[in-house]
């Protein structure tokens, strides 16, 4: 189907380049991507992935905007203090573009409710502030041959890979198991610069696009770390898949 | 010359526990991949490694 008139204008800056044009701009226009976590790393991802023209967003989070949330969480104003992230985060991307199909989950992710949670979506962000949840989604979206990005920052900088089902590592692959808690410093503990969050929540919106229209290089079996501080960055080539999980998955591909 | 991080450096063999500890890393906070491959955390005091190796030190980061 053609864009309108009014589709094809807002989209004009992408319709002129090559490897997106009308056909690529179509197939965003049908395709669906979860954040998770819609917070630092999830309010740019977010806000490109609607203001690109993704037709269908979900945003899944429990929690509601604090105060100490707005130096980073771009998708939330003042005047959603109190109110839950996603209605929050809904009511943004509604206004960025009332066409974008946008769905609120809240809830806290758990075993129960993961592989449920991503089943619709053709892509995931993983935008969240804690190891169990970063575990718990690598895990569900291996299970379930799900393609996924994950993000972290961390004062300066911060760190992304991209899982899709055979073609690379999956983050247990890399990582293991989640530190114990107190292990690792929090972005509580330790602050993390709104700009950084930026870089890193931009670049999983990158990927995301990039895999919808099967265009470029992804960030699979490479670790990608950028410290804003120094500008140094690194594309670390990554093992061969190895956790348990991985090579089940990869027994029983057809 | 091994290869740590990028960086090519001169190191006399040793384990990888004794490598985190010199070069002032949290074990806690890292994994190591050696050669394209993860040496488990539990295998870091006796595996080696030495200058003809690829060691990379790779960041827990778990914020969102």
């Amino acid at each position: 189907m053609a864009l309108s008139p009014e589709r094809s204008a807002r989209f004009a800056r992408q319709l002129v380049i090559p490897e997106i044009g009308a056909a690529g701009q179509e197939k965003l226009q049908n395709s669906s991507v979860l954040i998770i976590g819609a917070g630092g790393l999830g309010s740019p991802a977010a806000l490109y992935l609607a203001a690109a023209g993704v037709g269908t967003l979900g945003i899944a989070d429990s929690d509601v905007v604090e105060l100490s949330n707005l130096q980073r969480q771009i998708l939330h104003a003042t005047d959603s203090l109190g109110r839950a992230k996603v209605d929050s985060a809904c009511a943004r991307i509604r206004s960025l573009d009332p066409d974008v199909r946008v769905i609120p989950h809240r809830l806290f992710v758990s075993e129960e409710n993961i592989g449920a949670l991503i089943a619709p979506y053709d892509f995931i962000i993983e935008a969240t502030d804690n190891f169990e949840a970063k575990f718990l989604i690598n895990d569900a979206c291996v299970k379930a041959q799900k393609p996924y990005c994950h993000g972290g920052v961390i004062r300066f900088g911060g760190q992304l890979m991209t899982y899709v089902p055979g073609r690379g590592p999956c983050y247990r692959c890399v990582f293991g198991d989640a530190p114990a808690p107190g292990d690792v410093p929090t972005a509580k503990e330790e602050g993390v610069v709104g700009a950084a969050a930026g870089v890193i929540g931009s670049l999983q919106a990158m990927e995301a696009i990039k895999y919808l229209l099967g265009i470029g290089s992804l960030l699979t079996g490479t670790l990608f770390s950028i410290d804003t501080l120094t500008m140094r960055s690194r594309s670390v080539p990554l093992t061969a898949p190895c956790c348990p999980l991985c090579t089940n998955a990869r027994r029983a591909a057809p | 010359m091994a290869v740590i991080n990028g960086e090519r450096v001169s190191i006399v063999p040793q384990s990888i526990a004794a490598y985190l500890k010199s070069a002032g890393y949290n074990e806690k906070r890292v994994a190591v991949e050696k050669n394209l491959r993860i040496i488990p955390r539990g295998k870091w005091t006796d595996e080696m490694i030495g200058e003809d190796d690829s060691i990379e030190i790779l960041n827990f980061v778990g914020g969102g």
